[in-house]
């Protein structure tokens, strides 16, 4: 990816108007964009959720297949996250396979999914240490505005959560599947992800396309619904203070509060 | 024969008119049909027929006025990213005339600058310069960015539009050709400033815009401001604005 | 009574009236002359410079337009015009079987035939030196994704300002359970005995793509081919309402 210079004059107005406790967009420094969320929007995939947060737009696709276990987890199931930053989502996003931006993001989605325990894989087990539940949860990225973690953790939280499997026996060690009943697949807990920027000293909420652009760092944190912490990623090349890794924790505790009215209703 | 009305709104292929008529910009005749091109707004004058985009991208002009972001530093010039599909170069003779310096003594990556355009050859090199008044480095402000076509909607007829909002805002404002416009005052005005454009580009292609515009501003800036001209003026000032665009 | 299949009277038919012994409903229950239903929506992506959402019976395809911009491949570039670049790409959940992401030979061929489809529409000398790029996502497909992707960037194209002669409207036609049809579903085309995609400028009638696979006698052929014309005025006429209520004309 063609990384995009950014006007010096953006750079000091933007962190300017933050130092003053204000946004460009006329946000408060801890809140988010209007935020949108649908599922079942594609009919073809088994779970899928299309997720906006200001302009930046996300369909996921979740499809299981039945595969083989991992070796060293006989008895649990996989769940693999993909990313595609698509060529249409931003004049410089370039075809060709994941960089490392889109590779970053399909992996703190993943660990914030997985480590959040929101699938119980163990019970995607169809015949042990031989025949499990693989589900692929591919993210499109068709709109990039700013701040993708988040809008990535929401769009495949809702679309595990709507995701349905064939239910499944065992007949003389086959496995028989009936598309006819559809079970929806064992969700436990419900993570969600707040992304902070550091600009001009502050931190700000959801940052939006041109606070990406100039953010001096980033933290992510994934929070589950008792508050407690399952995932963190910082970005950028400025370290943050102790007392501001703190804040940020405490700042994602209170906003994935709000994020949760988006959750859909199981 | 005229198949559409004035100021219809047509997509590319539309047939607009048929025999007699001539085919103004955003159009072209094919077997004596005149089409639109582009999706736009219909302008008949007379027996010529244009259509006025409602998007498009800027194409350099040598003597528009731009703004431009610098996004590299060669050995004798500057490469500009004036928003168009042919970035621009700025030689270093034209800043420091037969005087040899360093350049990112005088301009940086990231500068950003309001230049002329000095000339557009034929591989589309796009030569910038800055002699003239009030080209140069901008310091501090805020830019916004707006469809080109939209350039002359916003600075009004004489300026009308652009100089209400700097009245109004007491705001310092630029507009590029390229649809980069620089505005500094107040942080609170540049953000007033940066709605209203932001509406003027919307609502470009709409009628009784000027209006609207003021009171928008008044109604912003939470202070009656009596109104100065006459709904009638406003409409013919919107009336010398097709004019401008069709020429 | 019977009618005599030619461009004409299908063109000028109501369809009501139409009715001949030969022709049955489909297994959706359209006649054999009927489009899927069709939705576009022009201006749907902030950050593309134009792009539109197009869906056609089950197939939901974005499309996303870039450009004139600067061309930073150099052995690409035309001194005396633009050049048209298309990338077509199928979202790994939009089939049945989930697709392995990126591009395979089919994704390559269909960009390829999509371009050529879409550039003698499009005024390319005004724009020398340089590129537009055509992004098409298939989000869900459910038969005829190439043709709902050209419909779809043309519509893209348009809203991003980019002159141009005429829309390109595509659209297929061909041959299931015995009969001659207007565009096909995935089981249609999958279990049927013949697919003739076409792309046409609506204004001109030139077809701008022109596939076909399986077997059709030269009687059947021209049927279809008026069929699919059929099909590509009519979705011609959505592309241009699709353009003008984004304006809320």
């Amino acid at each position: 990816m063609v990384q995009s210079i950014v006007p010096e004059i953006i750079r000091e107005s933007v962190t300017n108007l933050i130092k003053k406790g204000e946004r460009v967009d006329g946000r408060a420094l801890d809140e988010y964009r209007e935020i949108s969320l649908e599922t079942g929007v594609i009919k073809k995939a088994e779970g899928s959720a299309r997720v906006k947060i200001g302009n930046t737009q996300i369909v996921v696709g979740a499809k299981p297949q039945i595969g083989e276990p991992f070796p060293d987890t006989p008895n649990v199931g996989v769940l693999i996250t993909n990313s595609e930053l698509l060529p249409m989502a931003a004049p410089n996003f370039e075809p060709g396979p994941p960089d490392e931006r889109s590779v970053e993001l399909a992996r703190v989605t993943d660990r914030c999914i997985r480590e959040g325990k929101v699938v119980d894989l163990e019970k995607l087990t169809i015949i042990p240490g031989k025949k499990v539940w693989m589900i692929f949860m591919d993210m499109h990225i068709v709109d990039y505005d700013g701040n993708l973690f988040d809008a990535a953790v929401l769009g495949c939280l809702a679309a595990l959560m709507t995701t349905k499997v064939p239910s499944t026996t065992i007949e003389d060690d086959e496995v028989v599947i009936d598309y006819e009943k559809m079970v929806p697949i064992p969700i436990n807990e419900q993570p969600l992800m707040c992304t902070m920027a550091k600009i001009g000293g502050e931190l700000v909420v959801d940052p939006s396309l041109e606070e990406d652009d100039i953010l001096e760092a980033r933290v992510s944190i994934g929070i589950r619904a008792d508050g407690s912490i399952c995932a963190m990623q910082k970005g950028g090349s400025v370290p943050f203070t102790h007392e501001e890794v703190l804040k940020a924790v405490g700042i994602a505790q209170e906003k994935t509060k709000e994020l949760r009215k988006f959750i859909p209703q199981a | 024969m005229l198949l559409v009305e004035d100021k219809q709104i047509v997509v590319p292929g539309e047939i607009l008119a048929e025999g007699d008529y001539h085919s103004g910009r955003g159009t072209f005749k094919e077997e004596e049909k005149v089409c639109s091109s582009l999706v736009g707004l219909v302008a008949v004058r007379d027996k010529k027929i244009s259509v006025i985009p409602l998007q498009s991208k800027y194409i350099p002009k040598r003597g528009d006025v731009v703004i431009g972001e610098i996004t590299d530093i060669r050995f004798s010039m500057w490469n500009l990213d004036i928003n168009s599909p042919y970035s621009g170069i700025l030689p270093a003779a034209e800043v420091f005339g037969k005087e040899k310096r360093e350049l990112n003594r005088a301009f940086d990556v990231g500068d950003v600058l309001f230049l002329r355009v000095v000339d557009v050859d034929e591989v589309k090199k796009v030569k910038l310069g800055l002699k003239g008044r009030g080209l140069g480095k901008f310091r501090g402000g805020i830019l916004i960015h707006i469809t080109p076509t939209k350039v002359p909607r916003l600075i009004g007829k004489k300026g009308s539009m652009i100089n209400m909002i700097k009245d109004q805002t007491r705001c310092e404002v630029v507009v590029g050709q390229n649809g980069i416009v620089w505005v500094k005052g107040k942080p609170e005005m540049e953000r007033v400033v940066q709605k209203v454009v932001k509406t003027i580009e919307e609502e470009a292609h709409t009628s009784g815009l000027t209006d609207r515009i003021r009171d928008m501003l008044m109604e912003l800036l939470e202070e009656g401001t009596e109104k100065t001209e006459t709904e009638e003026t406003s409409k013919k000032e919107e009336e010398d604005f097709k004019e401008e665009l069709i020429q | 009574m019977i009618i005599i299949l030619t461009s004409k009277s299908i063109g000028n038919n109501d369809k009501g009236t139409l009715t001949t012994s030969s022709t049955k409903k489909r297994r959706d229950g359209r006649d054999f002359d009927e489009l899927r239903p069709l939705k576009i929506e022009a201006g749907v992506l902030e950050r593309a410079d134009g792009s539109a959402y197009l869906e056609i019976g089950d197939n939901k395809v974005l499309a996303a337009v870039y450009g004139p911009r600067e061309l930073h491949v150099r052995r690409l570039l035309k001194p005396n015009m633009a050049i048209l670049r298309c990338r077509y790409n199928m979202a790994p959940f939009s089939v049945e079987d989930r697709k392995r992401p990126g591009p395979d030979r089919r994704s390559v061929e269909i960009s390829k035939l999509t371009a050529e489809a879409l550039n003698p529409a499009v005024f390319l000398e005004k724009f020398p030196r340089s590129t537009i790029d055509v992004f098409i996502e298939v989000l869900q497909a459910e038969g005829g994704t190439r043709c709902a992707g050209i419909t779809a960037a043309s519509v893209a194209l348009a809203d991003a300002g980019i002159p141009m002669r005429d829309m390109v409207a595509a659209c297929a036609a061909g041959k299931s359970d015995g009969q001659v049809i207007m565009d096909l579903s995935e089981w249609e085309d999958k279990e049927g005995e013949a697919d003739l995609p076409i792309a046409m400028m609506p204004r001109t009638g030139d077809i701008t793509l022109l596939q076909m696979d399986g077997h059709l006698t030269s009687d059947e052929f021209e049927q279809a081919l008026d069929l699919a014309i059929k099909g590509c005025q009519i979705i011609g006429e959505e592309q241009k309402n699709a353009i003008k209520n984004r304006y809320g004309d």
